[in-house]
């Protein structure tokens, strides 16, 4: 498959590895931000190939594990309605709530579907105008035009059974949260090449200004991302700190307009919780009043489902890279995909799931 | 979450005022919405995600990158380092 | 020191925590309960963790006793000095129509080849099927002559059945249980308990095709080429390969939860460790493609006509050889080692040369796929 096999090129990968151990001087603390890229990197045991040249700690970026308890909750709550059919992504069903999840919920005898595009949610909607389509619109700024889309087109459509249950995260301010800890450890930053496809690199300039970290802009493959710690290892040994692009093919600097577009015609800058991380000012998005009609919170008067949420939660340690995944003493124990006690390990892109599923020997190791 | 792979656009069409191609992966044709990406032909490759498509991949880019690339892969078995490093010292 | 609270939080003391800049005893809570057990889900008929669970939680303690227990695809019983196989199935995929097969003839082939994993050969079936009020006479002709077309080609007879009819909403249209019965073949044992270090890891042909077939039609898919499953009767390959060694530990065939459960089963089996080697892994470019914008992984697809078999080292080449000559297994190739380090662990090499772990999935992304 084009621009995909070409860069899981295994002596790419290797000639790139070699070039990185030759660079680095100690081991610089570089972090990828996104979910798919832990993912890519555990599976193909990026870190087994870079040995002590770096240490990778593992970011934020799933969407599915920094949803908020109470928003779970929420979805549970819409799920167990008789006249709704709750529509998500499939990562979604697992990640337990203060009780369930929507697993369960659909065991039970809820109506809950799968979908892997918001447009399958608006036809299913139009298809059963006796059902309340409620979509679980989870994910962060490269998903948010997709779920825009889908509000127009139901808008377009007429429909009134339609309805977006937002939770939707930006991923600058939890990088700023974590650069304004004390507890920082990681000297630079891959940054999420499909988020950036969307928004461009500008948020990450600003970062990078602002605290003089190095960023590079990596793609998904394992050669993208091999190549993105290239270029940061090269910035941290020559002292430089600047904003690179390594996946020119998929991002341009001022990012996607049509989709931030639609964006901005649909959603609004709104403070947001993070599970684990707790709240983070102006780092989420909601629908703008004027689709207050597709706004499955207002529609079905759901503020009033709270959850209490710990102080401290181990999850949080891994989300913001202090620790990993293996050395939380819960971890392939107590804590299993099975038997999830952290959203990490829950969803697939979890940093804790793909150690689980990948990497799981280095702690007998 | 992020997971956007790229795909061949084959055709472009009008679904009900909304402009979606059709796009091969590898074999396997699946409708995406192109309203993204107005300036893609039939002939490009995109980005797909969720079924939208939020990128047209540069094809200039891709390939004076991976030309660079691919030499590092030389390089790399030229100073005899290719072997190496695969466990952890 | 760790105490678990009432409340589930976990305090650790201090000297145990591997972070430097505190003194202070670092406690977290990990305050999501475990989900409340007590429901089937979705997942524990998916051939992984939970269905594996669901044997040790609850079948296992009622109805346990020495064949079920050894809990191979078949029971090996001993009538008057005849070894007779059993196996027993049921069939709940939908859709009932799909591009290579139906709910009919995947019946009798899975039938078939749960016999043959054990050197069985297939004799006699039973089928009992449950239909859902409503269903079209047309669509259960079609499902029984497809039936009867697998069987035949197989020399097996369908000897008795029964039907019940149930609701409509209840079935889906319909469910086949079968029983199946068979001869085991004489001066031959296989068991998922008899791997061994040093042996060779082989599988007939190409991974996937039938749960990505059934994907296709569920989801719309459109392939350029199609995708068809590989639903097919195995127990001549079985034999293909029987006759040219015998230097044979296992013979399973990878449906629910693909390869990977099949090897994880066989590992825990046999508390032996497995390599494999991602460069061998045979998968077809359309499967590929699917799996790929569906973020899923090959290894663990269903297959329908496919065997995974555990051979000793020295039979390895003769064992390729012998399942390559027939065309259920032209494909087929060696992917892997069975080895002593890291016992009841699949772990793979990657075409990086790193390695990363074949792990069994809890549920299944797939459901009522076979």
């Amino acid at each position: 498959m084009k621009y995909l096999d070409e860069y899981r090129d295994a002596k790419i990968a290797r000639g790139l590895a070699a070039e990185i151990r030759r660079r680095s001087t100690r081991p610089w603390v570089l972090m990828e931000i996104c979910g798919g890229q832990t993912h890519t990197l555990m599976r193909y045991g990026i870190d087994e190939l870079l040995g002590n040249s770096v240490e990778l700690v593992h970011g934020p970026g799933c969407p599915v594990c920094v949803t908020p308890l109470e928003m779970i909750d929420r979805a549970n709550a819409l799920a167990r309605r008789p006249e709704v059919t709750l529509v998500s992504y499939g990562d979604m069903l697992r990640v337990p709530g203060s009780e369930t999840d929507l697993f369960h919920i659909k065991a039970e005898g809820g109506d809950v579907r799968i979908v892997y595009s918001p447009t399958d949610a608006v036809e299913l909607a139009r298809k059963a105008p006796e059902r309340q389509v409620v979509f679980f619109a989870v994910g962060f700024e490269t998903t948010a035009p997709a779920h825009a889309m889908a509000v127009l087109q139901a808008e377009r459509l007429g429909l009134t059974n339609f309805s977006l249950l937002v939770s939707h995260v930006l991923v600058p301010p939890a990088i700023r949260m974590l650069l304004q800890s004390p507890r920082n450890r990681v000297q630079g930053f891959i940054a999420p090449g499909h988020v950036c496809t969307v928004v461009g690199v500008g948020d990450y300039e600003e970062l990078c200004r602002e605290f003089h970290v190095p960023i590079v802009v990596g793609g998904f493959e394992p050669v993208d991302l091999l190549d993105a710690i290239r270029m940061l290892v090269c910035q941290l040994e020559e002292g430089r700190a600047e904003v690179e692009n390594s996946y020119a093919r998929s991002v341009q600097y001022a990012g996607n307009r049509a989709a931030q577009d639609a964006v901005e015609r649909v959603f609004e800058v709104t403070d947001r919780k993070w599970r684990g991380l707790g709240e983070i000012g102006a780092s989420g998005l909601r629908l703008k009043a004027k689709y207050a009609a597709f706004d499955a919170e207002r529609l079905f008067g759901l503020a009033g489902v709270r959850a209490e949420e710990p102080s401290e939660c181990i999850s949080a340690e891994v989300l913001l890279g202090h620790r990993k995944p293996t050395d939380c003493p819960a971890f392939g124990t107590r804590c299993t995909p099975e038997r999830p006690l952290g959203a990490p390990m829950v969803s697939t892109e979890g940093a804790c799931a793909a150690y689980h599923q990948y990497r799981r020997h280095l702690v007998t190791l | 979450m992020c997971l956007a792979i790229p795909g061949k656009v084959a055709e472009i069409q009008d679904n009900e005022g909304v402009r979606t191609g059709r796009v091969l992966f590898g074999g396997i044709a699946r409708q995406a919405c192109l309203d993204f990406v107005p300036e893609v032909r039939v002939g490009d490759y995109v980005m797909v995600h969720v079924g939208f498509a939020i990128s047209v991949v540069d094809k200039e880019q891709a390939e004076s990158t991976y030309a660079l690339l691919e030499s590092m892969g030389v390089l790399g078995e030229e100073l005899g380092l290719g072997t190496e490093g695969t466990k952890s010292s | 020191m760790q105490r678990i609270t009432n409340t589930g939080v976990i305090s650790l003391p201090s000297d145990s925590v591997n972070d430097e800049s505190s003194n202070a005893p670092v406690g977290f809570s990990c305050p999501l309960p475990l989900p409340a057990g007590g429901r089937v889900l979705l997942g524990h008929g998916s051939g992984g963790k939970l269905s594996a669970e669901l044997l040790q939680q609850v079948f296992l303690p009622a109805l346990g006793n020495p064949v079920l227990d050894r809990l191979e695809d078949q029971a090996v019983v001993s009538l008057n000095g005849v070894r007779l196989a059993m196996t027993t199935d049921s069939f709940v995929v939908k859709p009932l129509f799909f591009k290579g097969g139906d709910i009919g003839s995947l019946a009798v082939h899975g039938t078939i080849n749960d016999l043959a994993m054990g050197a069985a050969k297939p004799l006699w079936m039973s089928v009992a099927f449950i239909l859902e009020e409503g269903l079209e006479f047309d669509v259960l002709r079609r499902v029984v002559a497809s039936m009867q077309a697998a069987a035949n080609g197989a020399g097996v007879q369908i000897i008795t059945g029964d039907t019940k009819v149930v609701e409509r909403g209840s079935a889906d249209g319909m469910f086949i249980n079968t029983t199946g019965v068979g001869l085991v073949r004489e001066g031959i044992s296989l068991s998922a308990s008899q791997a061994q270090p040093g042996d060779a890891i082989l599988v007939s042909g190409m991974l996937g095709d039938h749960g990505i077939a059934i994907l296709a039609e569920r989801e719309g898919l459109k392939f350029e080429t199609e995708v068809q499953s590989d639903s097919a009767a195995l127990h001549e390959l079985v034999d293909t390969l029987l006759a040219a060694t015998h230097e044979v530990r296992c013979l399973r065939d990878p449906t629910r939860g693909g390869l990977s459960s099949t090897l994880n089963e066989i590992a825990g089996s046999s508390k032996v460790g497995m390599e494999l080697d991602e460069a061998t892994m045979p998968v077809r470019e359309e499967v590929r493609g699917a799996c790929e914008m569906l973020g899923l992984d090959p290894l663990y697809v269903a297959n329908e006509g496919k065997l995974v078999a555990v051979v000793s080292a020295d039979a390895a080449a003769r064992a390729l050889g012998a399942l390559r000559s027939h065309p259920l297994g032209k494909d087929a190739q060696i992917i892997g080692r069975v080895t002593k380090e890291h016992p009841r662990m699949v772990v793979m090499r990657t075409v990086f040369g790193t390695t990363r772990i074949v792990d069994m999935l809890a549920g299944d992304q797939l459901p009522r796929i076979c």
